[in-house]
């Protein structure tokens, strides 16, 4: 049993994380990674309502018609999001503001509903549980990697913005390389995020293929990572 | 690289690609030569620092993939890319820029979709919109053509600057750069002056900028030696030349106060380099002949539109990239009939 959840985990921060290796999700990833705590704030809600849903999704599996499914799944899905959406409006307001068009269309995002509808809706509640959150926080984890690198590269500085999202003491955290580091603006901009994306993508594999060849007789981690 | 076409009854031609890149570089002596005649030692230091980033790039790629170096690297694909990219740039660039153009032209552009031949964008236009795109305050500083500022930089000078970023002692960068006739009729125009008006200034010459006009003239002389070498077609270049003077010279008949007449358009800025050598790249253009015909008129069509409308003044560089996104599709919809068959081949 703790081998199935163990796999679970795994699959859902690497070997199926959604981001690099699914590749669902991919507009509010390659929108909102301008900056690593706009990744952090997106990836947090995204992961909050992926649990939910699955939790409810899960709950409701052998009630709900076949024929069915899809609408009552994006009916939970809408709700959860805009209780986060009135959450955030009311306590992180300037995330909020931020993220903008971002937040309502987590509804939109394939990964919550390609996880309703491939796991949630066929394993009993505490595995959905932790698929939820095992893909939330490896997509997640893909958004702040994405967004720190495209602000370093295109601003030179970390963490900016992160009173936004962890009050007035967290200004001091912006990190800067410097006052006359000339910002290489492609990266902020939308072709940075296609391109770091695909840089992202091929350093995974690169990492799968060393992990391979290394320990060629486990066959666990060695699931063709194409998607 | 060499073309050999396998089984007796074939002739196999004498073409390689040594020889065609080598024919370019050769064609591009005129333009470059005219560069140095009116912009001084910045476009030559450029050149040395975009083919010496850019080989060293391609090397190092090449020894990543596994390939065989030597064979690749005499083949000067990358040598032609570093020098349409170094024509490119604003003679006075800090060297880093050059330099990471030049690398993400090579190492992005051109290797990561598989190197030589399998592009699907021209690597130096690419490089150069990565640059514009980044640092608009650079790339957007040209010097004054040495015929219109009276004063060429030294040699010491230009190094100087291009290595520390900052202008000579005792100047400042108002006054050793310009604006180029593109950039300057843009901001006018936008000042609701009129074309009389604005060509009152003495950067002005016959047809564009002075100095600008003979540079796109010694490109055109190199455009004309390729064509009759039958390195390059005449379809790409004629047709983009052709669509960007149809679409300029329209608007400018319907109102000449506020658009130059169409040889501006030809003889500033980047039409003729762009015409002849950087659309014309046979990896990332259409390849039919109806298609090339398209392809180049749509190039021309472009650039007018993102001269008169877009953000940036000069058009060249985006209207290609452009237009190598729909080469793939204008080559589908283009196929030559085959010889014998009714209809399209569409084997």
């Amino acid at each position: 049993m703790t081998d199935g959840y163990r796999k679970i985990v795994l699959d859902g921060l690497w070997h199926n994380n959604q981001a690099l290796v699914a590749l669902l999700g991919l507009c509010p990833l390659l929108a909102v990674s301008n900056t690593l705590i706009n990744g952090l704030g997106l990836g947090l809600a995204t992961t909050l309502v992926l649990v939910m849903s699955n939790v409810s999704v899960s709950m409701i599996r052998n009630w709900v018609r076949p024929e069915i499914r899809l609408p009552v799944f994006v009916l939970i899905i809408a709700s959860f999001v805009t209780m986060v959406e009135l959450v955030m409006n009311a306590y992180f307001h300037g995330l909020y503001k931020v993220l903008g068009i971002f937040i309502p269309l987590i509804v939109t995002n394939c990964t919550i509903i390609g996880r309703a509808e491939a796991f949630a809706s066929r394993n009993p509640i505490p595995r959905a549980l932790v698929d939820g959150l095992a893909i939330g926080v490896g997509s997640t984890l893909a958004l702040v990697v994405l967004g720190g690198s495209r602000e370093l590269i295109g601003q030179g500085t970390l963490f900016d913005g992160a009173h936004l999202m962890f009050g007035e003491i967290a200004r001091g955290w912006r990190w800067g390389i410097g006052e006359d580091y000339p910002g290489i603006l492609l990266a902020i901009l939308p072709p940075g995020a296609f391109i770091g994306l695909g840089m992202l993508i091929a350093l995974k594999n690169i990492i799968d293929k060393r992990l391979s060849t290394r320990q060629p007789a486990s066959a666990a981690g060695t699931e063709p990572v194409t998607a | 690289m060499q073309f050999s076409i396998s089984s007796s009854p074939h002739q196999s031609g004498q073409q390689s690609v040594t020889r065609v890149m080598g024919l370019v570089l050769l064609a591009l002596v005129p333009g470059t030569l005219a560069m140095f005649w009116y912009f001084g030692w910045g476009p030559i230091i450029n050149l040395g620092i975009a083919t010496a980033t850019a080989v060293a790039a391609e090397a190092a790629v090449l020894h990543l993939r596994g390939r065989a170096i030597g064979v690749t690297l005499i083949d000067l694909s990358a040598v032609v890319t570093a020098w349409l990219l170094a024509l490119a740039l604003p003679p006075l660039l800090p060297w880093w820029q050059t330099a990471m153009g030049s690398v993400f032209a090579i190492v992005v552009v051109k290797q990561l979709f598989g190197g030589i031949g399998h592009n699907p964008f021209n690597p130096a236009m690419a490089g150069y919109v990565l640059l514009l795109v980044s640092f608009p305050v650079t790339m957007t500083r040209w010097l004054p053509p040495d015929v219109v500022s009276g004063s060429a930089l030294s040699l010491a000078d230009s190094l100087h600057i291009i290595f520390s970023g900052t202008p000579p002692l005792g100047q400042t960068w108002d006054a050793i750069s310009s604006a180029t006739p593109l950039d300057q009729m843009r901001t006018e125009l936008s000042q609701n002056r009129m074309i009389g008006e604005i060509r009152q200034s003495p950067l002005w010459g016959d047809f564009g900028g002075r100095g600008w006009e003979w540079i796109g003239n010694w490109y055109l002389l190199g455009g004309l030696f390729l064509i009759w070498r039958r390195v390059i077609g005449w379809r790409i270049p004629a047709s983009m030349l052709a669509g960007l003077v149809l679409i300029a010279g329209l608007f400018w008949a319907i109102d000449p106060d506020t658009h130059p007449f169409p040889a501006f358009h030809l003889f500033s800025g980047g039409a003729i380099l762009g015409a002849f050598f950087i659309a014309t790249d046979p990896v990332s253009a259409s390849t039919t002949p109806r298609g090339q015909l398209i392809y180049g008129a749509l190039i021309g069509l472009l650039v007018f539109v993102i001269r008169t409308w877009g953000g940036y003044p000069d058009a060249v560089a985006f209207a290609v990239l452009l237009m190598n996104m729909a080469a793939p599709t204008i080559d589908h919809y283009t196929q030559p009939r085959i010889f014998g068959q009714r209809g399209r081949g569409d084997a």
